[in-house]
């Protein structure tokens, strides 16, 4: 496969555009749980754009964006109509509505399909290697100049509108009594799709503009929190996708051997989703990945603070003794299974290089002087907690130790001085030990 | 694990015994399977005219794509179709029919378990396993093509379940990514076979839109087996699709686990939606899940009932989608159905007795008017009370008492006048008649005594009371009045306005 900028330039532009005009909406659909409008409007314009071929007689723009916002409209009219007066869920209301007028679109074009140039197979996936080749002699294939016109309306419609679109997509009553008339925002919006949907129909066609409303503003949601950096994130996952779907289109196939190129618009999609995975393994908060190692990084924590707190225990029974805690005792008290061996015995390792602990396996585990002193804090949160449990929730004396254990861990500085104060300094746990204080260095 | 699938073992006998236990609504269901098994029967002799077409509905002129000279009429077509004279028309009508059986009854679960676009995305995620299995196996044989859908299918669903459980990702995203993703997959795939140039990839767009025109012997009769496995699924889990549809967490309770029901729901759903790919296409075999079980909602509020009725609207949208098709030319098949079935739905929502939405604006409209008429009446009391009783009331007094407008008033009397509750003494003047005056009594009193309770027990302030009590005043049953007379009252006769003569008199 060979690289001609006079073509795969125009297709990757053509990409960019749709992808970016899609996305920039798509960040809005997504965040107000409306995803699936983009899918039910994206199929429902079908029958506008018949129509509109069918009284028009032409392919020319104008028209098919008219029939599009129309019919964008009305299905979203219809899709609350049935919700509200038939009191049919939103889904399966988005359900009805798109099948049948996606049939009523697929029976007119079949009507007219000796009339006029219209695929109803073009409308699923676009044609998008067709566009340079519809610019005669040059110049700016008409497609692009209308997905730029597209874009620009998009990009002017997020820019003007932004804080109205901001306020009522998380608040729909706060927008409202802000003056702003949520509903006009949910029907503008509406219109904004199905105009881009049908902008889009000839380069990625009807359902592939589904991955691009979505995806790429699900990968912007997963890496940030905030709305203007989601949507920056989103319109570079868009033009990564648009990029890489062209490229790996072209040479994807011959990487794995085969003689053939794929189809762009399609593959466009599968980068996204590709995209996606990646996002989902590796984003830092939401990511498998980072999930897995928070979890991990937390369980290690306790499994540490739990020996910390039996060494402690170990010392305060045997007063004077001085004897090492056996290490086999730590094994069988923090915890049993494989993994929770396994953490022990590197938190072991871990602990000895923190100086917290010392001795090693042949002598046992004694506190250290840094040992010491988290160890008294972590048991002065214990002892701490079960008195206000005792004090406050009426807890009989034996159901204090679990919860304590749980919460020990957690006792922040700040809540430790609050606790001790709001309990009038108690020395003493509702079980009659001691309550350490922490040593003032 | 291992006891959840011996319960699942078990489940055979536990449900032939309440069968024959009970139940007459599984009689219905016994007798349905019957009735399917000999329309089933129905195709297989067709068999053996196989071979000689005889020219007659489109389809035969869509599967030959000959267009036959004299061209018959459609009214003559339709008559051929609904008589099922020909063999193709016969077994196409017979397999929609059965699917639209299919997809009706499982789509009720599926639809009550709020998983109606689930099919959605299931749906497009057959199409990889479609392309996949024809790249892999290199034949177009329907069993091979259709366990490649089934796979990818299942896939995409788990996909949905997977990535619903991600805090950031909501169910509406999950299926949009795994409808358009496994789509654009199915397309890349698709593009590949075709540049590959095997001569034998011609037939995978119909999995896209459907090729109901061109259903086989074969095609029928797997969707007949589907049809079959479907309503045996329903018939034999109809406990646990019930007890999971309504409430999972009772489900739970009850032993049975929302997870394995859902799962085998799902591949249910899955089999209909893989079977529908061949008659109506991916896009449009959601319509089949959802419209039949939502049209059928409408009407009932049985659930047995609603399987019933939604299985039937699926056959009859089916049987009268393909009979329309094979009438006149270029009607693809699996869109007339949707039509039909589209139709069907609105047809509900409008007309249905008790939920549908002109029943449902009738009965509030009736509810206005009954409503209208009690605050004349009331208003007519309130007049008489400051007047003497008996006295006929002046037009001027009743007019402020509410905000309505003089046209509306006039209205509101004639209506009472012609039902007799009270009659005009002059041109600008009125007085109650008997029965008027027991009604208006009634209404009046049930106000006064909300609005005494709500001063004496809710502690509302008085000047706070009149609106509540003036919707509630038409709706007060009579036991919770004599509740409300003993609580409040010490003698039978109207207590008076807690407004005072000045609040009466406004």
């Amino acid at each position: 496969m060979t690289w001609d900028w006079a073509l795969d330039g125009w297709i990757i532009l053509a990409g960019v555009l749709s992808a970016t005009s899609c996305a920039l909406l798509g960040n809005y659909l997504v965040l107000r749980k409306m995803s699936l409008m983009g899918d039910a409007i994206s199929h429902a314009v079908l029958p506008g754009l018949a129509i509109a071929f069918i009284l028009s007689n032409s392919r020319s723009a104008w028209p098919m964006f008219m029939g599009a916002v129309i019919v964008g409209v009305f299905t979203a009219l219809m899709i609350e109509a049935i919700n509200r007066y038939g009191k049919v869920e939103t889904g399966a209301a988005m359900g009805v509505v798109f099948s049948t007028l996606f049939a009523i679109g697929l029976v007119l074009i079949r009507q007219v399909a000796d009339h006029v140039d219209l695929d109803p197979g073009c409308v699923l996936y676009g044609n998008i290697v067709q566009i340079p080749l519809d610019a005669f002699g040059g110049g700016i294939p008409p497609a692009i100049t209308n997905l730029a016109v597209v874009l620009a309306l998009n990009a002017a419609f997020v820019a003007l509108l932004y804080k109205e679109l901001k306020i009522s997509s998380f608040d729909p009553e706060l927008a409202t009594t802000q003056g702003i008339n949520a509903s006009w925002m949910h029907y503008a919006l509406m219109i904004m799709t199905a105009v881009t949907t049908v902008a889009n129909f000839e380069v990625v066609g009807s359902i592939l503009v589904i991955a691009m409303l979505i995806v790429p503003p699900v990968v912007a949601h997963l890496l940030t929190d905030r709305l203007g950096a989601m949507i920056a994130l989103s319109l570079v996952v868009a033009i990564s996708a648009a990029m890489g779907g062209h490229v790996l289109a072209l040479f994807g196939p011959g990487w794995i051997g085969l003689d053939a190129t794929a189809n762009t618009s399609a593959m466009m999609a599968v980068v996204a989703g590709m995209l996606l995975a990646l996002a989902l393994l590796f984003s830092p908060h939401h990511g498998l990945i980072g999930r897995a190692y928070h979890r991990w990084a937390l369980a290690q924590r306790i499994v540490q603070q739990d020996i910390l707190g039996l060494l402690y225990r170990w010392h305060e029974m045997r007063p004077g003794e001085n004897q090492p805690l056996p290490r086999e005792h730590v094994l069988e008290a923090v915890g049993d299974g494989a993994l929770a061996r396994w953490a022990i015995r590197s938190l072991l390792r871990r602990c000895h290089v923190e100086s917290r602990i010392v001795g090693g396996c042949e002598r046992g585990l004694e506190l250290s002087k840094e040992g010491r002193a988290a160890a008294t804090q972590l048991i002065r949160s214990h002892r701490l907690w079960e008195v206000y449990l005792a004090k406050h929730f009426n807890l009989p004396p034996d159901h204090l130790h679990e919860p304590a254990e749980r919460m020990e861990h957690f006792i922040t500085d700040e809540l430790h001085e609050q606790l001790a104060h709001d309990l009038t300094m108690p020395s003493h746990d509702p079980h009659g030990r001691s309550i350490p204080e922490p040593d003032n260095p | 694990m291992a006891r959840r699938w011996i319960d699942i073992l078990n489940c055979p006998t536990r449900w032939a015994q309440s069968l024959s236990r009970k139940s007459h609504s599984s009689a219905f269901w016994v007798g349905l399977v019957l009735c399917l098994g000999i329309t089933f029967s129905l195709v297989r002799p067709c068999n053996a005219d196989q071979g000689e077409p005889t020219s007659a509905t489109h389809f035969d002129n869509a599967h030959t794509g000959s267009q036959a000279d004299g061209q018959p009429s459609t009214s003559h077509l339709l008559i051929r179709a609904l008589t099922l004279r020909d063999h193709r028309t016969r077994v196409v009508v017979i397999g929609t029919t059965l699917l639209g059986i299919a997809a009706g009854v499982i789509g009720t679960f599926a639809y009550l378990r709020k998983r109606a676009m689930m099919g959605d995305a299931l749906s497009h995620a057959t199409l990889p396993g479609v392309a996949g299995a024809f790249m892999i196996m290199g034949t177009k044989n329907l069993p091979v093509l259709l366990t490649g859908a089934a796979a990818t299918g299942v896939l995409g669903v788990l996909c949905v379940a997977g990535l619903r459980r991600i805090p950031r990702i909501k169910e509406d995203a999950a299926i949009g990514i795994v409808l358009s993703v496994f789509f654009g997959i199915g397309m890349v795939l698709m593009s590949l076979v075709q540049e590959m140039n095997t001569g034998q990839e011609a037939g995978l767009n119909t999995f896209i839109y459907g090729k109901a025109a061109a259903l086989l012997v074969q095609d029928a009769q797997i969707i007949g087996g589907v049809t079959l496995l479907v309503l045996l699924g329903a018939v034999l889990l109809f406990k646990e699709f019930r007890a999971v549809c309504f409430d999972s967490s009772f489900a739970a309770s009850q032993g049975i686990s929302p997870t394995w029901v859902d799962f085998l729901m799902m591949g249910l759903v899955v089999l209909t939606t893989v079977v529908g790919l061949q008659a109506v296409g991916l896009i449009l075999v959601v319509a089949l899940l959802i419209i039949p079980s939502a049209a059928a909602r409408f009407w009932t509020d049985h659930l047995v009932v609603m399987t019933l009725l939604a299985g039937l609207i699926g056959a009859v949208s089916g049987w009268i989608g393909s009979t329309i098709s094979a009438s006149a030319p270029r009607l693809p098949t699996g869109a007339i159905i949707v039509i039909v079935a589209g139709c069907l739905f609105f047809g509900s929502m409008l007309f249905a007795p008790h939920r549908g939405v002109i029943a449902s604006l009738a009965r509030r409209w009736s509810i206005a008017r009954k409503v209208a008429l009690q605050h004349l009446l009331r208003a007519l009391a309130e007049c008489e009370e400051l007047a003497d009783r008996g006295k006929t009331i002046p037009l001027e007094m009743v007019l402020p008492k509410r905000s309505w407008s003089a046209a509306q008033l006039r209205r509101l009397i004639q209506r009472a006048t012609r039902l007799a509750l009270l009659e005009r003494s002059s041109s600008s003047s009125l007085q109650l008649t008997t029965a008027g005056r027991i009604d208006a009594e009634r209404i009046l009193r049930n106000h006064r005594l909300w609005e005494m309770y709500l001063i004496k027990y809710a502690d509302i302030a008085p000047s706070h009371v009149d609106r509540d009590a003036d919707e509630i005043e038409h709706i007060l049953p009579v036991p919770l009045v004599q509740e409300l007379e003993r609580a409040l009252l010490d003698s039978e006769a109207t207590p008076p306005s807690p407004h005072g003569e000045e609040g009466a008199a406004r």
